[in-house]
């Protein structure tokens, strides 16, 4: 059993250095809530070890006494039970001291965390959807609200305060190198503060069932230097680029005069839909239908024209193009930086 | 105590009086077993007692172990098919990005899984498991109410095959075994999926609340003289906490699944936040069922371990009354901790730091018991027989499974591992090591006295082993893909996160894991036709079901045990004390006193009857039925009327006249 | 294993009444389980009622006059149930027959009232949310009440042949008994939510 033990553990730690792990890792923590989580999870889990160790060699002792004396298993010896009376009694308050001890430590970490973003001052409304995540950053002046789908970018170094909620079925936020996760509810509205320490890209996805394509409904959490958030802010600000080409102006024609323009939003044009993605900057970010594909000009044409074959399931319906017209649409988006 | 006290001692009740007054038939007596010689009252016992020949007297059958055989063997392949479908999403998470099965049916799949699994392997293998043996272990001749507990049978066979024949017409639920609404609710559940789920549901709840039912009652009123609350088997104590809880924590998930139901079908708004209800409703309603429902499974499953210890440590169990009071301990706080599976909704914070503190209070309990069981066994090396070994593989899981739960009592912890594959270990090493390995070690115990036969030894070893390693192997590393950001409930993810080689270890040990439940099957199989004969108490086991013989005849025991102890067939070596005077003619058993088990009443149990298998077929056709319409419930009614008054209607035996 | 004879239970009687007898226990837990889901829809309803600031959610208020009714009439069949008790105890075959097509007409005078209740609640159970958990708790109750009658009538047709000469038949009337108790138990705090925490709001 033992040798077992240390098979499976060596396994383990190989296969742990091996994986790229880190991206979307609760033991790689990027930001203060996600430190304090590692800490707590690695705190509990050493203790619990330790407790394992003693229970087993509690149970290993027995195995290796000799056969109990009396043959008669009604003729028991008093002294002995009286003795195991007082160690039980002693192992059961050990336990009540444990626990009293992990559930105060539990309840101070929780202190900290709440302590986390008290100072917010940015407020970003994250709504779920089957199968991809709204992101509306909040601003007093209402030609600075932006919304867009998927990324969430933040600035470094800052907390920030996300508003979940959701419009059909109960998602789940999860970044796990930032922080735990909590539910998108229809009807109510919770809120988690994130922090990250240093600028970098940092992956989550949906931890709540929520359908067909709950596997794929990634997020990105993109921390960078507060400048060079407050510029992206701005450049998302601004409407569409202006088809560059004479096969993307074709593309921007087909966009609007096929069931495309039903759902999706592009900034600056007549696309006003909402129940999709909005695609004012989606060459801009860095994957598509909510990290199911990485974005590039080839991704985005199978996206299109495959969209049930790519992420079966999803409410992205089909629609009949020619590869000429394919094309031509793919060109458009590319576009849009 | 003597026999003498338990007569002198019982204060006859003033109604005694009065019954004798009044308008009665007079009692027609029969003969009685008194002085009667064993080969008569074998006989005579043996032709009231019996199943009736032939295919409707084996569907009529009222016999508890009868029952109970068809229950463990449909539990049991629902357990394969449970386990295939677990073998299947395995196959499918082995690699990133494999290909072959799409989230259609890998979301059906780890439903019917996790459905197949609680509804109709868990709760019924540890209910049928109860329904063997609590009537022989409490020395009584049938469970309390047996035509109740033929009806819940059907009710469940029929409720398993309504589940597995939608998942053959691709028609099984595809919400999780949990079901949550909004995505079951009628807007974003279309179809009869969810349905099949809610109404799945509502039935297999009834049969067991029937069990649970008639559980309590056979172990309240029908014990043999003298088996006061204090000499009760530890497991016949888990049997009745877990159907008191069963008692109070079914009609949750009823409520749960018909409020669900309601609003599928009829337009109702129970759950709709933008009519006014709430979707966080449902999951207060289904944890308030599903917390204690881990203990339903658990709880028998630590009264078998409190019945094999002391059979190979020789000695009877440390900390009798310990272990009890824990057992009660654990029913009541199971009810107080529903809230730590919804950590991750953003309920206030004080709240939740209530739920902390109450999940970490249940270790208590179950801790005395850990250390109670160890504490029985130093008294020196114990017998290393298979049921050993696989509750020793329970001390070995089952505390790893205890102290990932005390992790997932903190709030801030719960959070990053909430919904992800360290649950999904936490949660197998406590149901898999705390329920199912002692359920193998009691396979490995109780299947001489079912059967008369001894099952392999040395396959009992391999298959042991072969468990052990298959387990840990399958689900140790899934703690660990967890914590890497793996979210449960996923059909694929991408090769970029790293996790592909840990999951093919997994599912290697997955594969390893359900090939020792092949080999259990196998011999189970061979020990059923080509094991050695086993003798009426082949581990020299102090309960009374080792007193009768293996397999027990229809009747249990040819004459009711007097008990004076907790292991009474330790205390009798040489002759097993037994009351007499019971009728032989008739389904007499004793009813006895509640606390001190004084005995009260000759009462006659029910004979056999078809009307419970029809009643269960009205029932199920009904709910079938409502899938479709709610009028089903206004049609279902006459049929159900009148297979209930078939039921209760008597038919002039002598178990119905006095 | 070898026996000794070491008590004898030969006179003991073949029924019992109350406590004594399996069927009460039984009886005892099926209340047990349905009061528990009496009491989980009394509490979905508070739970959504104290979500909601503004509870009934603009509907009219019940009319609570037919439940009251009802609720008068349950009260008063206790008094018949309790007298047809201890009948049942002394196993007098005429008055218990009296006293189960009393309890027979005592069962089927509210269900006729109640069916003048559902109208009363001025809602829908599709309106919204509110509307629901009127319907679903009056329904629940009015299963409990349908079921329950089927049972006395069905028990009271039986009374009245033979089998009405046995100790465990009157065993069952004693249970009928109880159980009636409980059904009227059940409906006040019911009563209470349906027609009188809306007024509150």
């Amino acid at each position: 059993m033992k040798r077992f033990a240390s098979i499976a553990f060596g396994t383990a730690t190989a296969l742990f250095l091996q994986g790229c792990a880190g991206w979307q890792s609760a033991l790689d923590p990027k930001g203060p809530a996600a430190s304090e989580l590692a800490w707590l999870i690695w705190f509990f889990a050493g203790l619990c070890a330790v407790v394992w160790v003693l229970v087993m060699i509690a149970l290993a002792m027995p195995l290796m006494m000799r056969p109990r004396e009396p043959a008669e298993p009604l003729v028991l010896d008093a002294g002995a039970d009286n003795r195991k009376l007082r160690v039980v009694m002693t192992a059961v308050g050990l336990t009540a001291v444990i626990l009293i001890g992990l559930t105060l430590l539990s309840f101070f970490a929780n202190r900290t965390l709440a302590a986390i973003g008290s100072d917010a001052a940015l407020t970003i409304r994250v709504t779920g959807h089957q199968w991809w995540w709204e992101v509306r950053y909040e601003d007093a002046t209402p030609s600075r609200i932006l919304t867009t789908a998927n990324e969430i970018h933040i600035p470094a170094g800052e907390p920030v305060r996300l508003l979940l909620t959701s419009t059909d079925v109960i998602h789940s936020f999860w970044v796990p190198s930032l922080s735990g996760k909590l539910d998108l509810i229809p009807g109510h509205m919770n809120v988690l503060d994130i922090k990250a320490d240093k600028p970098g890209v940092y992956r989550g996805q949906c931890a709540e069932f929520c359908g067909a394509q709950h596997a794929n409904m990634g997020t990105f959490i993109i921390a960078e230097p507060r400048a060079k958030f407050d510029a992206w802010w701005n450049d998302q600000l601004q409407p569409a680029a202006a088809p560059m080409s004479g096969e993307a102006k074709a593309g921007e024609d087909l966009f609007l005069n096929r069931p495309c323009v039903m759902c999706h939003k592009i900034g600056g044009t007549p696309a006003g839909g909402t129940v999709a993605p909005d695609l004012t900057h989606v060459a801009s970010r860095q994957t598509l239908a909510a990290g199911t594909l990485t974005m590039s000009r080839g991704n985005l044409a199978a996206w299109i024209a495959d969209p049930q074959g790519v992420k079966p399931g999803s409410h992205m319906p089909v629609v009949d193009l020619s590869g000429d017209e394919l094309n031509a649409i793919v060109a458009y988006l590319e576009g849009l930086k | 105590m003597s026999s003498a006290d338990l007569t002198s001692e019982r204060d006859l009740p003033p109604e005694r009086e009065a019954t004798t007054r009044g308008d009665l038939v007079p009692e027609r007596d029969g003969p009685r077993d008194t002085g009667m010689d064993d080969a008569s009252l074998h006989r005579w016992l043996a032709r009231t007692w019996r199943t009736p020949p032939g295919i409707i007297g084996a569907l009529s059958s009222v016999d508890h172990k009868v029952i109970a055989r068809r229950y463990l063997i449909t539990a049991f392949l629902f357990l394969c098919l449970g386990g295939l479908n677990a073998v299947v999403m395995r196959i499918q998470l082995s690699g990133p990005q494999r290909g072959l099965i799409g989230p259609d049916l890998y979301n059906q799949l780890f439903t019917m899984h996790g459905v197949t699994m609680m509804f109709l392997f868990a709760v019924p293998i540890v209910q049928a498991t109860g329904i063997y043996l609590v009537p022989l272990m409490v020395g009584t001749r049938n469970i309390a109410f047996p035509r109740l507990n033929a009806f819940s049978y059907w009710v469940y066979v029929s409720g398993g095959l309504f589940a597995w024949v939608s998942f053959a017409l691709s028609m099984a639920p595809d919400v999780g075994w949990f079901a949550y609404v909004p995505l079951s609710g009628p807007e974003y559940g279309p179809g009869k999926r969810a349905d099949v789920w809610a109404q799945m549901i509502t039935y297999t709840e009834v049969s067991s609340l029937a069990v649970a039912v008639a559980t309590i009652v056979t172990v309240l009123k029908q014990r043999a003289p003298g088996m006061s609350l204090d000499k009760i088997p530890l497991y016949v104590w888990a049997l009745l906490v877990t159907s008191f809880v069963v008692v109070f924590a079914m009609p949750a998930v009823m409520i749960t699944s018909t409020f669900l139901i309601l609003d599928r079908l009829v337009g109702t708004h129970i759950f709709n936040p933008a009519e006014g209800g709430d979707a966080l409703l449902f999951q207060h309603l289904f944890w308030f069922f599903g917390h204690p429902e881990v203990y339903i499974i658990f709880l028998p499953a630590t009264g078998m371990v409190s019945a094999i210890i002391p059979a190979f440590a020789r000695r009877p169990a440390f900390g009798h009354l310990g272990l009890v009071l824990s057992l009660i301990a654990v029913g009541f706080l199971s009810f107080g901790l529903w809230v730590h599976h919804m950590f991750a909704t953003g309920l206030p914070k004080l709240g939740a730091s209530f739920f902390t503190a109450s999940s970490m209070l249940i270790a208590i309990p179950n801790g005395v018991q850990i250390f109670c069981w160890l504490a029985t066994l130093w008294d020196g090396r114990p017998v290393i027989r298979t049921p050993l070994l696989f509750v020793l593989g329970f001390f070995f899981t089952f505390v790893i499974g205890g102290l990932t739960g005390v992790m997932l009592a903190s709030v801030p912890l719960d959070l990053q591992v909430h919904d992800t594959y360290f649950v999904v270990a936490h949660f197998h090493y406590v149901l898999i090591g705390g329920s199912v390995f002692p359920l193998l070690g009691a396979a490995y115990f109780w299947f001489p006295k079912i059967t008369g036969r001894m099952m392999s030894e040395r396959l009992g070893r391999w298959h042991f082993w072969l468990a052990m390693i298959g387990f840990n192997a399958a689900f140790f590393p899934m703690h660990i893909v967890g914590l890497w950001g793996m979210p449960r409930r996923v059909y694929t993810y991408p090769a970029e996160l790293g996790w592909g080689n840990i999951n093919l270890f997994i599912s290697a040990g997955a594969v390893l894991f359900f090939l020792s439940f092949v080999l259990f099957a196998f011999n189970l199989v061979h020990g059923a036709l080509r094991g050695a004969p086993a003798g009426d108490n082949p581990w020299d086991a102090g309960t009374l079901e080792w007193a009768t013989s293996s397999p027990p005849p229809s009747y249990n025991f040819a004459r009711i045990p007097v008990v004076t102890n907790v292991e009474p067939l330790w205390a009798e070596r040489e002759a097993l004390a037994v009351a007499t005077g019971l009728r032989v003619d008739a389904r007499e058993l004793i009813i006895s006193t509640v606390a001190e088990a004084h005995p009260d009443i000759r009462e006659k149990s029910a004979t056999p009857s078809i009307w419970p298998l029809l009643a269960a077929i009205a029932v199920g056709g009904t709910f079938l039925y409502s899938i479709f319409t709610p009028w089903a419930i206004v049609w279902g009614a006459a049929p159900i009327a009148i297979t209930l008054i078939g039921w209760f209607w008597p038919k002039g035996d002598p178990e119905d006249e006095e | 294993m070898n026996q000794r004879p070491a008590l004898d239970i030969s006179d003991l009687p073949t029924f019992g009444h109350g406590p004594r007898s399996p069927t009460w226990w039984g009886t005892l837990g099926f209340m047990a389980l349905e009061g528990t889901g009496f009491a989980l829809a009394a509490g979905a309803y508070l739970y959504l009622a104290t979500l909601w600031p503004n509870w009934r959610l603009s509907a009219p208020e019940p009319n609570h006059w037919p439940g009251t009714i009802v609720t008068l009439l349950l009260i008063v069949s206790l008094v018949p149930n309790h007298i047809l008790n201890g009948y049942a105890k002394q196993c007098a075959i005429g008055p218990v027959r009296i006293g189960m097509v009393v309890m027979s007409l005592l069962g089927i005078a509210p269900l006729i009232v109640r069916w003048f209740e559902f109208p009363a609640l001025n809602i829908y159970w599709d309106t919204n949310a509110y509307g629901s958990m009127l319907w679903v708790l009056l329904g629940l109750h009015s299963t409990h009440l349908i079921t329950d009658v089927g049972d006395t009538i069905v028990l009271t047709v039986l009374m009245f042949t033979r089998h009405g000469y046995s100790g465990r038949r009157f065993g069952d009337v004693g249970d009928n008994v109880f159980y009636w108790d409980f059904v009227v138990l059940t409906w006040i705090p019911i009563y209470l939510l349906i027609y009188w925490v809306p007024r509150l709001g």
